[in-house]
């Protein structure tokens, strides 16, 4: 018999404590980045690190956990992650976002409204918004004190002089409680609104970068942008080819060898449960499960 | 060294899922402020703390988080030897080197421009105040409203001091910098982070 040499949820409880500080600050000055001592992890840094230290400080025997990568729960990644819970926190884990109480996500909110009492853990590569503009750290803290964004929207508006309209669909910037300007992870902008006034909690985790951020529920997000040219939230021409969905964000999928393709939700369980409730798209044989994203 | 005098209470019984749970009970009193929440785990402490209060320093306070204490606290012959026991958390006598600050009787809470209110580029670095309240169900109602509050929200309580919401609006100067309350009343809590505000009374 092998008695677990971890901690529960893996992490030790003086750095769990020193997260769950990090977590209450964050939440307290929404869209902030508190800096905290990440610590290694038994995965690569692409693998989340910074989601599932805030997810390992948060869980709790009585949660339920749904991990998604893309939106896809069956991904080498969420499933690792969800396993790796199972195994160190016993918690019950779920492919259904309504059924779970903590979902831990990469570059996708799902389709489903969340509800109070929702936790939605964001793994982020670059929390600085201002990075690519200002590569040191003193100056993008300073610029972040004195809410010193022109920078940004000059950036923003060299994509409307180039491009004719705002040509950044991921990680689109938006400002958290009419006062931070946030990264909200490599997102697709299509996601942008449900991050508004959403009664879920939002929190945010950058292992490398060290960094956590969070949303409380019911404040303001907004995307940045301009009056003669407002923040659009992408349409889609068609609607998915497997539930017919109009609403949800579409991946364009490879179908045979013969390069044949077609768009389907990038959110799985949504577009699962709404095949379930009979909604059929164009093509709602194929065989789903086969899905290749990204 | 001298024996020891005083029979030291215990903290938790289950340090690990005791904390996680408190600490779920804080995160969501945080995002949802001016909602009591209840602290559900069993746990000891000294009689002139209560049970929300030794919760939250059992589950948040370690050796990195330098501790400020109230007169009263400080008088109280157990409290010191409870929270170095268990804790292992500093006592400092400057309120604005505090990480947290554990005030027994509010009604005598020093001028809250005495505790770190955090820079503007670390605003984070700042002071949470854990007060003791007389009441968190009966009393005064306060209106109030800002992010994790759906519209408004009222909090029916009986403050000390009675004038803290006043004494709060330095928050709404400062802000991003800032002090972020808990207000614990038995085993119940209420935060109050630096941005919520008083909604205009009779909305
Ligand atoms: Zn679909």
């Amino acid at each position: 018999m092998n008695a677990p040499t971890y901690n529960f949820a893996y992490l030790d409880e003086q750095t769990k404590r020193m997260i769950r500080r990090a977590i209450l600050k964050a939440i307290a000055i929404p869209g902030y980045q508190v800096p905290f001592a990440s610590r290694e992890m038994p995965m690569p840094y692409g693998w989340g690190t910074g989601g599932v230290q805030v997810t390992a400080a948060i869980l709790g025997p009585k949660d339920v956990l749904k991990v998604i990568d893309q939106g896809s729960d069956d991904t080498t990644n969420a499933i690792s992650i969800r396993k790796f819970f199972a195994k160190t926190a016993g918690v019950e884990t779920t492919t259904s976002t309504d059924a779970a109480t903590v979902i831990q996500t990469r570059h996708r909110i799902p389709e489903a409204p969340l509800r109070a009492g929702q936790v939605l853990v964001y793994q982020v590569p670059i929390p600085e918004p201002l990075r690519f503009l200002e590569p040191r750290e003193t100056e993008t803290r300073r610029m972040h004190a004195l809410a010193e964004y022109g920078l940004m929207h000059v950036k923003l508006y060299e994509d409307i002089a180039r491009f004719g309209h705002i040509a950044t669909s991921y990680a689109y910037p938006v400002k958290v409680n009419a006062r931070y300007v946030m990264d909200p992870s490599p997102t697709p902008k299509f996601d942008n609104p449900k991050m508004d006034n959403c009664p879920a909690l939002q929190l945010f985790g950058a292992g490398r970068e060290k960094r956590i951020y969070a949303i409380p529920p019911y404040t303001s997000v907004v995307s940045l942008d301009f009056e003669d040219h407002p923040f659009t939230r992408y349409k889609f021409d068609a609607p998915c080819a497997l539930c017919g969905a109009e609403d949800s964000y579409l991946d364009e999928i490879v179908t045979d060898n013969k390069g044949s393709r077609m768009f389907v939700c990038s959110d799985t369980d949504y577009c699962e449960g709404r095949q379930a409730a009979g909604h059929r798209g164009t093509e709602s044989v194929a065989p789903h499960k086969e899905a290749a994203h990204g | 060294m001298a024996p020891m005098t005083i029979e030291l209470q215990p903290g938790f019984a289950d340090k690990v899922l005791s904390a996680q749970s408190t600490f779920r009970t804080v995160m969501e009193a945080m995002a949802r402020p001016g909602q009591v929440m209840v602290v559900g785990d069993e746990v000891g402490g000294p009689s002139s703390m209560m049970p929300g209060v030794a919760a939250i320093a059992l589950t948040l306070l370690d050796q990195e988080t330098p501790l400020w204490l109230d007169e009263a606290f400080l008088r109280a012959p157990d409290v010191g030897a409870w929270l170095k026991f268990h804790t292992g958390a500093p006592i400092v006598g400057r309120s604005d080197a505090a990480s947290f600050a554990l005030i027994a009787e509010p009604a005598t809470l020093p001028d809250l421009a005495s505790f770190a209110l955090g820079t503007p580029e670390y605003p984070d670095r700042s002071t949470t105040l854990i007060l003791q309240v007389p009441s968190l169900t009966a009393g005064q109602t306060f209106h109030l409203r800002g992010p994790g509050i759906d519209g408004m929200t009222a909090l029916t309580a009986s403050l000390a001091p009675a004038d803290l919401f006043a004494r709060l609006s330095i928050n709404e100067a400062l802000f991003p910098r800032g002090l972020d309350v808990i207000l614990v009343d038995g085993r119940s809590l209420v935060a109050i982070p630096r941005t919520t505000r008083l909604a205009s009374s009779g909305v």
